[in-house]
């Protein structure tokens, strides 16, 4: 039987707030444990909450970005649950009037395609503190940080619009690319800045009815959820072609092992009795005020993208890379900004830098290389001044910190030969001590000659210590060859 | 009216309420009672009248994004029941 997969996503973005949702206490990263949980996110007895501006404001912005209704009166609400991490009891939230409507997403496909995807609504929401189940604490019990009890957090809620891991990967990278071109969101994945719960089930081709689904949480890269997918996926169909049942239930996957196993089902479900939290009045947004934020709107990826096609002349595919992040977007700009050659700088940074980066995990704003480096590089290599090869033992120079390109490629002698004089003396050199190679080029098939050709540049290039310019080599070479035959 | 002794309990266990079996009975009276209350509330006419989002009719003040906690870890984690290595210490926690 052909099956259907039908996914849907919930996506957990924590704001780039400095503050928490509904306290003054900080929401840095990786600070010791427990230093930035105030009484407030600690539910002292006789505290009270009071909302974060900006954290409304991010959620409106967001809500702009995707084009949705925004909730000009949203309502927070209590879920209650018991949880160590969650010290009140409940995690403050919203429900019945969510600070954003219903929206629209648009995602590119690798075929070139696009698709939208529904946005149901999103929320604005506390994130819950962490717990640790080892650490250098004696053994039989947990402990609990509350750094980041409290830490505001948008849960965008998307229809079951994606039909296979790619539309489901897609969406979760435009959804990066929108909430880090905003502003309002750091996207440190690894920090667990996003998250994504997936909803997934399978029908019957044909079916229209939607079969039982199970959540898959906390999946914190585009990588685990594209393999998490793929494996409940295949579990399910399985399931259901051995005349299986799907049961409800939340699953959890783990990215190291890959290996998911069920964490609770619908049976067990809590219940969490919603109500309207007493200690929070209705926040209420003025249509000036929402203007104001939409006159303000950062450029979105989609029209970045587009401009960059239209100012740079980049493919699709090369402005869809630089433009879907912020930062690489901006860097990318400001390096073409020096050069003055943008398709070469656009794979630089795509290819080279990006690559470097992922390597060693680090972000572009912490890279070794600035933008104006990179710039110097690439101008020496638009003039001829360096080899493609050499331009990337420069370009580890630069990383490395030895300075700027032009530093480098004195120091260390790599400028290329393109004097056509000399590189004839150094053509004819080679042809003149290899007599052998010449013949056998020459009694070799027309059609095969270029075959041939590789030896005859490996030694010339051998001869000019790797300097000489490979384009200008091969020229000369098959001049020089085509005049002896 | 009475509610469902099931009810209760399920209540109870997500209060993390300790209900003994010999209440049940009373508490489903008492409960019971509250739910008529609303039934006449419900009996009201409010047609043509919107909902309240709150008991009192204001909208909520909004603090500015600036950080004013100092790290008060050591005089919170003094009246913790437990901690080691500056964590608050629970029964262990399995998922």
């Amino acid at each position: 039987m052909n099956w259907e997969t039908v996914i849907g996503l919930e996506v957990h973005v924590q704001l780039a707030t400095k503050t928490k949702i509904f306290s003054a206490a900080s929401t840095a990263f990786g600070a010791a444990p427990n230093t930035q949980a105030c009484e407030i996110d600690l539910a002292m007895p006789g505290t009270l909450p009071v909302v974060n501006k900006q954290a409304i404001d991010y959620a409106v912005m967001f809500g702009l970005a995707i084009d949705a209704e925004i909730g000009k009166t949203s309502v927070f609400e209590r879920k209650n649950y018991f949880y160590p991490d969650l010290p009140k009891g409940y995690q403050t939230t919203q429900l019945e009037k969510p600070i954003v409507g219903p929206g629209i997403v648009e995602i590119q496909l690798g075929n070139g395609d696009t698709k939208s995807i529904r946005i149901h609504h999103a929320h604005l929401e506390e994130d819950a503190g962490k717990s640790l189940h080892e650490g250098n604490f004696r053994s039989g019990v947990s402990g609990i940080d509350l750094n980041r009890a409290g830490t505001p957090l948008i849960e965008i809620v998307s229809e079951p619009d994606m039909r296979n891991a790619e539309d489901a990967v897609a969406f979760a990278k435009k959804l990066h690319s929108i909430v880090t071109s905003l502003g309002i969101c750091d996207g440190e994945m690894s920090q667990g800045s996003m998250r994504f719960d997936v909803n997934i089930s399978v029908r019957p081709q044909g079916e229209t009815k939607l079969g039982t689904r199970t959540e898959t949480k906390n999946l914190n890269s585009f990588k685990f959820m594209e393999d998490a997918i793929h494996l409940e996926v295949a579990r399910q169909i399985d399931l259901l072609e051995d005349g299986g049942e799907i049961i409800q239930e939340t699953r959890l996957y783990n990215g190291d092992t890959k290996v998911a196993r069920s964490m609770r089902s619908k049976e067990e479900a809590n219940d969490y009795r919603y109500f309207p939290c007493p200690d929070l009045l209705p926040v209420v947004i003025s249509d000036e005020h929402v203007e104001k934020l939409r006159k303000n709107l950062p450029e979105l990826p989609d029209a970045r993208q587009q401009r960059f096609m239209d100012e740079y002349d980049l493919s699709q595919y090369d402005a869809n890379v630089l433009s879907a992040d912020a930062s690489m977007g901006s860097y990318f700009e400001q390096a073409t900004k020096h050069s003055g050659n943008a398709k070469l700088t656009a794979n630089w940074v795509a290819g080279e830098l990006s690559a470097r980066l992922n390597a060693e995990t680090i972000s572009l704003d912490q890279s070794p290389v600035t933008a104006e480096q990179l710039a110097g590089l690439i101008i020496r290599i638009a003039d001829n001044t360096i080899s493609g090869k050499m331009a990337k033992q420069v370009f580890e120079g630069i990383w490395n910190g030895e300075g700027d390109a032009d530093q480098i490629i004195e120091k260390r002698g790599l400028k290329q030969v393109s004097d056509s004089g000399a590189l004839e003396a150094m053509v004819d050199e080679v042809l003149a001590n290899n007599q052998a190679m010449v013949d056998d080029y020459m009694n070799t098939d027309p059609d095969k000659r270029k075959k041939k050709l590789g030896g005859f540049m490996g030694q010339i290039m051998k001869a000019s210590k790797g300097q000489a310019n490979p384009q200008q080599v091969s020229q000369i070479l098959a001049q020089k060859l085509a005049k002896m035959l | 009216m009475s509610i469902e002794k099931q009810t209760i309990e399920n209540l109870a266990t997500l209060a993390r309420l300790a209900v003994d079996d010999e209440r049940v009975e009373e508490i489903s009276q008492r409960l019971g009672s509250v739910l008529e209350l609303v039934d006449q509330l419900q009996a009201a006419d409010t047609s043509g009248l919107s909902g309240l989002d709150h008991p009192l009719n204001e909208t909520q003040r909004l603090r500015e994004d600036k950080i004013n906690k100092p790290n008060m870890r050591e005089a919170f984690q003094a009246i913790a029941p437990d901690t080691e290595d500056d964590l608050y210490l629970v029964p262990k926690v399995i998922d």
